[in-house]
């Protein structure tokens, strides 16, 4: 983590990457919420973030005013990495989105369940009969990289290059562009070599199947290809981790949420819910492109806003006690993945993880908390969750 | 005689209705969702299209209670 200066107003100068921010943002979003919905920093050259429900909504509807171009707020913004469609704006987005949305339905996804059980199975099997693990290092993070892997149609033992890429695009490279274009760099070599594997012999894979794509008759571009295979490695892998190590901090931590859990599996999705209400892992962020207002805060073109669908989650407007984490909410309109045009293209394939991870995990270790020893670590910038996360069975 | 319907314009395919309500709702191949059939909902359902309606985040679902 890089030594920046501290942080004094959360209105005026606020900092995502500050420590306190990253262990536990809720209060800070909270006091924002009700003295300055819309804050704003100097730094990264200029920031706004809406804390607001409705705030959030707004702009994530509104793509006259707000491009996609840039989604990671950075201390530098690097020359433009698209990676359709989750960087492209209308008219562009519709067709890029629509090429990959089929891979991703729940009945295209329900392929995968089974093998992804079968994951979780192995993992828990690992460790199941020693004293703790990390559940974050030795379950969560083995997950959707696997999976991820396989839709693909890469080699699931990738893993740890993978999560380099992923550590370096969207944490380390939010202040070092040499690390982020190096990693960039190294996913379009990656990626190309793949390609070519398919040239001649093409698989039952999601690369395959992409390069045969088209847009209005015309296959689309290397560079269109790369960059949705790009996006979907890097979103589709410590996004779902996250989720689902926050499900486990949370279960450590309150033994009659994971009880009733464990009495009642049917519950699980419906928890599911609410566990990405409570700790929604992504944050996204769209660049101002014309002069505009939301919640009452003038916004300047060239500026970026974080687009919190965190802080949006926790809002008392629109869920109530939105800070106590009901695992049978039944109304839960959460905006986890995302409102409008960019719904989360994975958001099936998240929820099948996550679920399946729960599931697995709660067979065999009903009964889990916290190392009173250990500390929870927490991922910084722009996706949300525990890193370290040492628990003991008992 | 209740019907449900999905506004085509509003809905992004977060599929929270073919969930909660697979009775009432289906999914085209992008994955996004329309109404199943006309749209009417039996008695016995009614409250799972309410259920429906109250968790789609786009607020592209209509309960519509017609007068017989």
């Amino acid at each position: 983590m890089s030594t920046r200066p501290p942080v004094d107003d959360w209105a005026t100068d606020f900092d995502h990457l500050d420590p306190r921010w990253i262990e536990n943002p809720y209060p800070i979003w909270e006091e924002l919420r009700e003295k300055c919905p819309v804050a704003h920093t100097e730094r990264f050259r200029g920031v706004y973030f809406p804390s607001r429900y409705e705030d959030v909504r707004a702009v994530a509807y509104d793509t006259e005013n707000f491009s996609s171009r840039r989604i990671i707020v950075r201390e530098t913004p690097p020359p433009r990495i698209p990676a359709p469609p989750i960087t492209s704006d209308p008219p562009e987005h519709r067709p890029a989105k629509n090429l990959l949305l089929p891979a991703f339905t729940p009945d295209a996804i329900k392929r995968y369940e089974q093998h992804t059980r079968e994951i979780c199975g192995k993992l828990v099997a690992g460790f199941a009969d020693k004293s703790g693990c990390d559940a974050a290092v030795d379950y969560a993070q083995e997950i959707p990289v696997r999976v991820i892997a396989v839709m693909l149609g890469l080699p699931e033992e990738e893993g740890d290059r993978f999560r380099t890429w992923i550590h370096d695009i969207l944490e380390l490279g939010i202040t070092r562009p040499d690390v982020l274009m190096k990693a960039i760099g190294e996913t379009t070599k990656y990626f190309q070599a793949e390609i070519e594997k398919r040239r001649s012999a093409p698989r039952d894979d999601l690369i395959s199947r992409l390069m045969e794509a088209k847009i209005d008759g015309a296959p689309i571009t290397e560079d269109h290809l790369l960059g949705a295979m790009r996006l979907i490695l890097i979103a589709g892998i410590d996004t779902t981790w996250s989720a689902i190590g926050s499900c486990f901090w949370h279960l450590a931590q309150h033994p009659q949420d994971r009880q009733r859990l464990v009495a009642d599996p049917a519950l699980i999705p419906t928890a599911v819910e609410e566990f990405l209400r409570a700790y929604a892992p992504v944050t996204m962020a769209r660049e101002v492109i014309k002069d505009t207002t939301i919640g009452g805060c003038p916004m300047k073109p060239g500026q970026m806003v974080l687009l919190s669908f965190p802080a949006a989650n926790r809002d008392p407007a629109v869920f109530k006690d939105a800070d106590h984490v009901m695992i049978d909410r039944k109304e839960n309109r959460h905006a986890a993945f995302g409102l409008g045009i960019h719904r989360c293209i994975g958001s099936n394939l998240a929820r099948m993880e996550i679920t399946v991870a729960l599931q697995e995990w709660l067979k065999r270790i009903p009964e889990f908390h916290l190392d009173p020893a250990a500390k929870v670590t927490w991922s910084e910038g722009t996706v949300r969750g525990p890193r370290k996360l040492p628990v003991l069975f008992n | 005689m209740t019907k449900v319907k999905v506004d085509p314009e509003k809905c992004q395919g977060h599929a929270r209705c073919a969930a909660l309500a697979p009775e009432l709702f289906v999914l085209d191949e992008l994955g996004n969702a329309r109404e199943a059939g006309d749209g009417t909902v039996p008695e016995a359902l009614i409250e799972k299209a309410y259920l429906a309606k109250a968790n789609c985040p786009e607020l592209a679902i209509d309960v519509i209670e017609e007068k017989a």
